[in-house]
This record gives structure tokens, C-alpha cells and sequence, in this order.
């Protein structure tokens, strides 16, 4: 091989023509992608605003977004859902149930695996604002959900008012736990069966076996798993922004719609960006998980 | 006896769990296609009364939604064309080449293709008003551009590394150029790769609301997720029949697309024939 590359001219170290080659991605990606994330670092010390006094003058003011941040008591609120939404929708609903998916599904009738397979896809593959839309209307006061209820003798639950954070948790499970299912799939498929028979010859019990062999064999796709299911929750907007706007009052204000509403709709960009700064931090720590744990 | 009926319950209760799993996931979706071909749907599921396709040609006919089909596709259409030859042109160096910063470069690439968008929307705002590009399609669409690259630079180099460099060398050992390689050895050989990233960065797109949302203002540049939404929200959820027909024919693209994938990916494994021979 290297004979032919020297012989060929486009393969010396010296040609520099790749640089054309990766000019327009990475002119594109930096104007777009990289000066933006610069912006939240920089914006987030100022007092950008759309409208009023501020407006006309940008000026430097230090921690003061962040002070106030702090001082917030709405921040909290909005981190702490988005904490409740975090654990609840991805780092249990999603891994738990796509997990118990995968490992049910194992070694089980084609057409059935295929048919639930089909099933847990379709709600992923779903465009959020139809997801939205069709557990809205299951999780309504005149919904499916509230129509069985009533069928096996219970009374209808209000859910999108009494149990708002409960529910968009739920949707979020519906609509995300595909991905995980896929991943454990893979990884239990990986799993060599002899090990698992030896335990079963050894007298272990299924729970043992599942305990003691199967998660620790997959936890490097556990941790994967884990770290990019977060990422993709912690900016989720569209599902809960079309299910509950946030509400009622604040119960389902997560820092992305906390985010929006601050920067569009109180017009404090600035403000905004310094939420969005914090969401960004805490996807720059995952996602240096992430490829640490690609690396390796 | 007994001890083997016990044994066969037993070995159904996986089937069971299953099965129950599977309706919870399959209600909420039965509903939106029951609901979309119900003269007169309502927020439950039900059997309609009639089978009507009335839902179908209301939406389809009216010339706001068209227009918001239109633009979506445009959109992801121009935005998949788009990855696909600028991330293309750029792996092949990051495969083919030595360069001295790739393996930074790879991982900073790797990085950003995690990074949740949503956090970054604000100043992306900024930046579109001072750029002008605020409430401009195609501005979407170039923002759209830079935040799938790095996934399209990531699986198209690593698809790229496995198209095996002796074919491209015999073809330069022929008298082709660099060029004429890439054209008619490496792409032929890299339809999946293309296929897989095309298809994912539109739909990504195809489904995306936020990015719409915050980059565009006037209703008459609205793609289909904004109008759906402008449609829940407008009509409230009166008109059930019409918002479930909309809602599926905005969802078709994404899942016929994913089942296509599906059939390019498993196609992808058995790229390594290549070379045999």
C-alpha cells in the first residue's frame, strides 16, 4: 500500500488540497455551531434584552444574571424538574423499561418480538409534536386512559392537571424508551450464552444469573446508554412545551422551557442565556463522559 | 401434571408483561390513525361510526398546509443534500489522509454531536438577527447544516474507513484522478453511508420544532411541525378528525424513511464483499 501511495501525487503528507476539502464543514460549523457557544458564554455576562432601556445598549454586568439566577426561586423550581424529569423519564423510565424490553424479548417467538419491537419504534420514530399530540389526547379528561378507567370501574384522574410531572415523565418514556431497548439488545445479544448455561448448571437462579452475570457483562453499554439518553432529555422542549406549556403554574417548567420563557417571552436574553449556559455545562460534563467512555 | 402446568404459566409470563407493555405503547398511536379516519372523532378512542377520508382531503386541500409541507420538505430535503456532500468532502481526508490533528479533530466532532441544541437556541437567535437570516428558510436551513455536520463528518468518515483503499488505488494506478476515485469507486460503494446520513438528518429536521420555532416569525414560513402546532393551539382541540389527519401525514416521512434505514444499515454489514475476488 505504501508503495502505490507515494506513487500516487494526491496521497504525499505535503499536498494541503484536504484543506479545501474540509473548509465549507468546518466554516459552517464554526459560524453556526462553535460562535454560538462562545456567544452563551459571552451573553450570558450581559444584559441583552429585545426591548426596553437595555435593549439599546449592551453592557457588561458581571455574575449579576448569575447572582440572580441563584436568587431565583423559580430556578430552583425549573432545576429541580428538570432533576425529577432527568431520573424519572431517562435514567429510570427509559433504561428500566427498554432493558426489561430487550431482556423479555430474548430468545422468544419471532413474530411476536417483531410485532412489540414494531410497536416500541413506532413511538420513537414519531415526530415529538405528534407524540405530544397523541398523549395528550390519551392522557385528556376525555381520553383513552380515562375511558378504560371508567370501563373497569374507576373513577377519571384530571392527569395533565393533578399529576402534570408525572405524565409528561410518561410521555417522554413513550415516546424515548426505543433507544434504550435497541441498545440492550445489541449488548445482551453480546452476552455469550455458555456463560449464562455454566450458572444455570451451578444451580443459580434467574435472578442471580441476571444480577451477577448479565448487567455486569453490558455496564459499559449501561453507562453509554445512560450518559446519551440524558443528553437527549435534557433538551427535550417540544413534547412538554406542546403537552403542558410549562404548567400548570410552573410544574413542568424545565430549564429549556424556563430558558424560552425568559428569552422570548420575558425578553431578557441575556437572563435566558444564562440558563441555557447552565443546560449547556451540564451537556459538556456528559458529554466528556460520553467519549471517555467511547475511547475506551 | 400440575408441576408442568405451572411450568407453561410460568413460561408465559414474559408474553404476558410483554403484551401489556406493547398496548400501553400502541393506544396512543391507534388513536391518531382510528381518529384520522372518523367523520366525527373524539379525544378517545373508539370505533367510528363510518370510515371517511373527508379528514384526509380537508387537510390536504388547504393551501396554508400544503405550503407548510412544502417547506418542511425543502427544508430537510435541502439540509440532508447538504450534509451529505459537505460531510462527504470532508471525511475523506479525516480517512484517507494523515493529518496531524486528526484524532483532536475526531473527538472535538464526536463532542459536538452530543451537545444538546437546545442549550445554544438563544444566541443562535442573536446571531440570526444580526446576520439577518432571522425568519429566513434557508437561514434555518444553514443552521440546520452546521448542527447535523458533525454527525454526518462522524458516520461518513467511519463508513468511509471501511471502504478498503486498495479499490480507489487500482482505479489511480488506471489514470483516475482523486475525483474521479471518489466518484466512481468510493461513492458507488458508499450508498449506505449516504443513505443512512441523509436519512437521519432529515428526519431530524422533519421533526425538530424548537429550531423552527425560535428561528422563524411569519406564519406563512412556517414548516409542517410549527403548523401542527399553530393547528393544536388555534383550533384547540376541537376539530380532532383534521389535527389526527395532519398529525399522520406528518409522521409518514419520518417512519417510511426509518424503515428504508433499516434496510440500508443491514445492507451496510456485508460492505466488506468489496475487495473479494
Amino acid at each position: 500500500m505504501s508503495s502505490i501511495a507515494a506513487a500516487v501525487p494526491g496521497r504525499t503528507r505535503k499536498n494541503r488540497t484536504w484543506i479545501y476539502f474540509l473548509l465549507p464543514s468546518v466554516a459552517i460549523m464554526l459560524l453556526f455551531f462553535v460562535y454560538p457557544i462562545l456567544l452563551t458564554f459571552f451573553y450570558s455576562f450581559t444584559n441583552l434584552a429585545l426591548t426596553g432601556e437595555s435593549a439599546k445598549e449592551l453592557k457588561f454586568i458581571g455574575i449579576d444574571n448569575y447572582t440572580h439566577m441563584f436568587k431565583d426561586p423559580t430556578v430552583r423550581t425549573g432545576i429541580w424538574n428538570t432533576i425529577v424529569f432527568l431520573l424519572g423519564s431517562a435514567v429510570i423510565g427509559q433504561q428500566v423499561l427498554g432493558f426489561l424490553i430487550a431482556l423479555l424479548m430474548k430468545r422468544k417467538n419471532k413474530t411476536f418480538r417483531r410485532i412489540i419491537g414494531t410497536v416500541v419504534l413506532a413511538g420513537w420514530v414519531t415526530p415529538e409534536i405528534v407524540c405530544a399530540l397523541c398523549l395528550y389526547s390519551f392522557f385528556g379528561d376525555e381520553g383513552t386512559l380515562n375511558a378504560i378507567l371508567g370501563f373497569v370501574g374507576a373513577k377519571g384522574i384530571a392527569w395533565l392537571y393533578t399529576m402534570p410531572m408525572f405524565t409528561v415523565i410518561l410521555a417522554n418514556i413513550w415516546h424515548g424508551t426505543a433507544f434504550s431497548m435497541l441498545v440492550f439488545q445489541a449488548a445482551l445479544d453480546d452476552v455469550p450464552s455458555e456463560i449464562e448455561e455454566a450458572a444455570v448448571v451451578d444451580g443459580a437462579s434467574r435472578w442471580q444469573i441476571l444480577i451477577r452475570i448479565t448487567i455486569p457483562y453490558i455496564k459499559d453499554s449501561i453507562t453509554t446508554n445512560m450518559m446519551l439518553v440524558t443528553l437527549q432529555t435534557l433538551g427535550v422542549f417540544g413534547l412538554i412545551y406542546a403537552m403542558t406549556g410549562g404548567g400548570p403554574g410552573t410544574a413542568t417548567t424545565t430549564l429549556p422551557i424556563f430558558m424560552y420563557n425568559q428569552a422570548f417571552v420575558n425578553y431578557q436574553l441575556g437572563y435566558g442565556t444564562a440558563i441555557s449556559l447552565l443546560l449547556l455545562l451540564i451537556g459538556i460534563v456528559l458529554s466528556l463522559f460520553y467519549i471517555r467512555s467511547m475511547k475506551s | 401434571m400440575k408441576r408442568m402446568k405451572r411450568k407453561h404459566a410460568v413460561r408465559m409470563v414474559p408474553y404476558a408483561i410483554l403484551a401489556a407493555i406493547g398496548l400501553c405503547f400502541v393506544l396512543p398511536l391507534l388513536w391518531v390513525l382510528v381518529a384520522s379516519v372518523d367523520p366525527n372523532a373524539m379525544q378517545t378512542l373508539k370505533m367510528p361510526s363510518r370510515l371517511t377520508g373527508g379528514n384526509y382531503a380537508s387537510v390536504l386541500s388547504d393551501g396554508g398546509n400544503q405550503r407548510a409541507f412544502a417547506i418542511g420538505l425543502l427544508m430537510s430535503l435541502g439540509q440532508a443534500v447538504l450534509v451529505v456532500l459537505l460531510a462527504l468532502l470532508a471525511a475523506y481526508p479525516l480517512s484517507r489522509y494523515q493529518l496531524k490533528y486528526k484524532k483532536p479533530f475526531m473527538l472535538t466532532v464526536l463532542f459536538m454531536t452530543s451537545l444538546p441544541i437546545t442549550a445554544v437556541m438563544v444566541p443562535v437567535y442573536q446571531l440570526f438577527l444580526s446576520l439577518k437570516l432571522y425568519d429566513n428558510v434557508f437561514g434555518v436551513v444553514l443552521f440546520y447544516v452546521a448542527s447535523s455536520m458533525p454527525y454526518g463528518i462522524w458516520m461518513l468518515k467511519n463508513f468511509l474507513d471501511a471502504v478498503p483503499a486498495d479499490l480507489e488505488e487500482a482505479a489511480w494506478v488506471d489514470g483516475a484522478s482523486v475525483f474521479a476515485g471518489i466518484r466512481k469507486v468510493v461513492a458507488p460503494l458508499m450508498v449506505p453511508g449516504i443513505c443512512t446520513v441523509a436519512i437521519f438528518t432529515f428526519s431530524g429536521s422533519w421533526g425538530n420544532f424548537f429550531v423552527p420555532y425560535i428561528l422563524l416569525q411569519s406564519p406563512g414560513n412556517f414548516p409542517a411541525s410549527l403548523k401542527l402546532y399553530q393547528f393544536f393551539g388555534q383550533y384547540g382541540m376541537a376539530d380532532y378528525g383534521k389535527l389526527a389527519a395532519f398529525s399522520v401525514m406528518y409522521a409518514m416521512p419520518s417512519i417510511v424513511l426509518y424503515v428504508l434505514s433499516q434496510r440500508f444499515m443491514s445492507k451496510g454489514f456485508g460492505l466488506q464483499g468489496g475487495t473479494k475476488g
